[in-house]
């Protein structure tokens, strides 16, 4: 059992891949000097110049740049730095690199990991904040991990590296520095993979990313409270793992999505609608979603704040859901994610 | 001339012909509604598909636009092949999941052509980036109108900053889509854009295809030898409209038949007779085989079985 923080994971991630497969190569802007949260530190120095390329900041054509690397027959790994970014890339990633294998009929495979990191935190505002993940889920072609912990960021990266179709690594900021411990520095997950972090009968949460640890939390106040929460990280975005939260749902009989990114058109819709057709005859009570409010991510770190949601943002919503009296604040702060 | 340059120059013609004869049947199958989608010909454009595709070597790499068939067929791609990919059938290239602007001859190297205007040029660049380890080139196309986008300057600095193997082909056919050159960009051709950068252009006379020929083979060397990238501007002229559909009412007739008057194919042939490379019988019989050709591509894709419906969703991942 070894500790290990996020980033550190995303690094060794990336040294493993190296070492072991020459095709992997690192593109991005600042890649050779470490970028802002210092995980590729060290990597020009140790594969060079072709192997790591500090690109200018242009991410629509290095979007383009790793995908013709990748149809040559490398295995990019490309760093836009903040996924609010990736907008600029947008026509490249979903016109070319998600459709050519498709619009190849096969001829071409693109075998490509964009990393990004997303999320609110520090007051950054609505240019360095946003999570977008529910678009790039919409977007045929494309795989989409988002890890919640440092051996998450370590196997997924490692999986997506190895993965012959594009993947959209998405990283927390608020995840970066936090140390994890790490059972097995070796376990590769499969992409697409659920994994139930607590088990529980009342109800399953399902979360992702940054939000998986505020659920655990909630799920630790209500157990004080005799309600038992699954709570289940979903990891991988595309493809779902269904057959994980459907099993669960079966036997808690209640469901809530949690997400940081914007409830309208998020993840959690998606969610709710397959359970919804596949298993409505189990449920007991309606399915909630748990999201950021309509609106960009604000700067004011008492904005910010009342934008991201929190454990007790969680709580009320399960409280809501099994029609219990709200147990600490007078304040309800569902009534805020409503407004 | 030397045997060897007589055979190169009519294995050229042929390839303009057979280039020629296919957009036309591809415009009499649309009209008469065999084909659907969204056609682009190059019809008067042909001198520089075969030009370029001339210089380059097996092992290089080609990128289209979205008026490609030329591209490929002046490459080797199958006309057959070609066809059935457009008439959207299983045999197609793409097994007809690409369409005409979306065509892939990858065993050719052909990576791929596409829908978005200047989108290859970053595609181009990436691939380079691997080409240069094994001495190879990456030739790409792109329009007039592709020099207005972003992307387009985003590269012009990468590849010049990263000397890349690349020969940036510009096929300036005087319009972006229905707009005449003068009224979208403020610099009088394309390749002025290569000098802030520090990369080489040439300006050449797109519808005279040895002249076509020779700068690509410049480019090509250079690119191979280290030298990095070049533009190539080769002004040509589409004697269609944009799309097969398209009156092209934005053009002036007289203008139109001033460019007939240069059409590659008339220009090229006049060119071999006077040389004595062939006679204008010997044109007479290529023109038929080209089309005989065409009549076999046509008959294979009208054969080929469509793709199940069951398989829509095929080959989104590996």
């Amino acid at each position: 059992m070894t500790q290990m923080r996020y980033v550190d994971g995303l690094r060794r991630a990336i040294e493993l891949e190296m070492e072991r497969d020459q095709r992997v190569i690192v593109l991005g802007e600042d890649v050779g000097v470490g970028g802002p949260f210092g995980i590729t530190v060290g990597l020009l120095e140790r594969f060079g110049e072709r192997r790591v390329i500090n690109t200018p900041i242009s991410e629509d054509s290095i979007m383009g740049l790793a995908t013709g690397a990748a149809l040559a027959g490398k295995r990019p790994i490309i760093e836009i730095m903040f996924v609010d970014f990736i907008t600029l890339a947008m026509s490249q990633l979903v016109n070319h690199t998600a459709k050519l294998r498709f619009m190849s009929g096969g001829q071409l495979s693109v075998p490509l990991v964009i990393r990004v990191q997303q999320g609110a935190g520090g007051g950054w505002g609505a240019h360095h904040s946003q999570s977008l993940e529910a678009w790039f889920h919409h977007v045929p072609g494309l795989k989409v991990v988002a890890p919640s912990n440092a051996a998450d960021a370590l196997g997924l990266l490692r999986a997506a590296i190895r993965d012959d179709d594009p993947v959209l690594f998405i990283e927390h900021r608020g995840l970066h520095f936090r140390r994890d411990e790490v059972s097995d520095p070796d376990a590769i997950p499969a992409l697409g993979t659920a994994k139930i972090l607590r088990g529980g009968k009342d109800l399953t949460i399902i979360t992702y990313s940054k939000a998986v640890w505020d659920a655990l939390a909630a799920a630790d106040e209500l157990a004080a409270r005799d309600l038992s929460a699954e709570v289940i990280d979903l990891r991988s975005l595309s493809p779902l793992d269904m057959d994980t939260v459907l099993g669960s749902v079966r036997r808690t009989s209640r469901a809530l999505i949690v997400h940081e990114a914007v409830r309208q058109g998020g993840l959690g819709a998606e969610i709710a609608a397959h359970i919804q057709e596949t298993a409505f005859d189990w449920l007991d009570a309606p399915m909630h979603r748990v999201g950021a409010p309509f609106a960009p991510v604000p700067a004011s770190p008492v904005l910010e704040q009342a934008f991201v949601p929190d454990t007790r943002t969680i709580v009320a919503a399960v409280e809501q859901m099994l029609g219990l009296a709200p147990a600490s604040s007078t304040e309800d702060p569902l009534e805020r994610r409503r407004a | 001339m030397t045997p060897d340059t007589n055979i190169l120059y009519r294995d050229m013609l042929q390839r303009m012909l057979l280039i020629r004869a296919f957009e036309e049947r591809v415009i009499e199958l649309a009209h008469r509604r065999e084909l659907a989608g969204l056609l682009h010909v190059g019809i008067g454009q042909e001198g520089v598909a075969v030009g370029v595709a001339t210089a380059l070597g097996d092992g290089d790499y080609l990128y289209g636009t979205h008026r490609s068939h030329g591209h490929f067929l002046a490459r080797g791609t199958d006309p057959g092949r070609l066809m059935a990919e457009l008439a959207g059938k299983e045999s197609g290239l793409c097994r007809g999941r690409g369409g005409s602007m979306h065509i892939v001859d990858a065993a050719r190297k052909l990576m791929t052509a596409t829908g978005i205007v200047g989108g290859t040029i970053p595609l181009a660049l990436g691939t380079a980036l691997v080409a240069r380890e094994s001495g190879h080139v990456v030739a790409v196309y792109f329009g007039d109108g592709a020099s207005n986008t972003g992307s387009f300057h985003e590269c012009l600095n990468m590849a010049s900053l990263w000397k890349l193997p690349v020969v940036l082909v510009c096929e300036n056919n005087g319009y972006a889509e229905f707009t005449p050159m003068s009224a979208h960009t403020v610099v009088s051709h394309v390749s002025v854009h290569g000098k802030p950068y520090g990369i080489p252009a040439d300006i050449i006379d797109g519808n005279d295809t040895l002249a076509v020929l020779n700068a690509a083979r410049a480019a090509v060397a250079r690119a191979r030898e280290g030298g990095g990238p070049t533009i190539v501007e080769c002004q040509t002229y589409r004697l269609r409209g944009h799309y097969v559909g398209d009156p092209a009412s934005y053009r002036k007739a007289d203008e139109v038949a001033e460019w007939r008057d240069k059409d590659p194919i008339r220009r090229f042939t006049g060119l071999l007779q006077q040389r004595g490379t062939i006679t204008a019988h010997e044109i007479d019989a290529l023109t038929a085989a080209a089309r005989a050709r065409v009549d076999d591509a046509v008959a294979f894709a009208r054969e080929s079985p469509q793709p199940t419906p069951q398989s829509v969703a095929d080959h989104v991942y590996a």
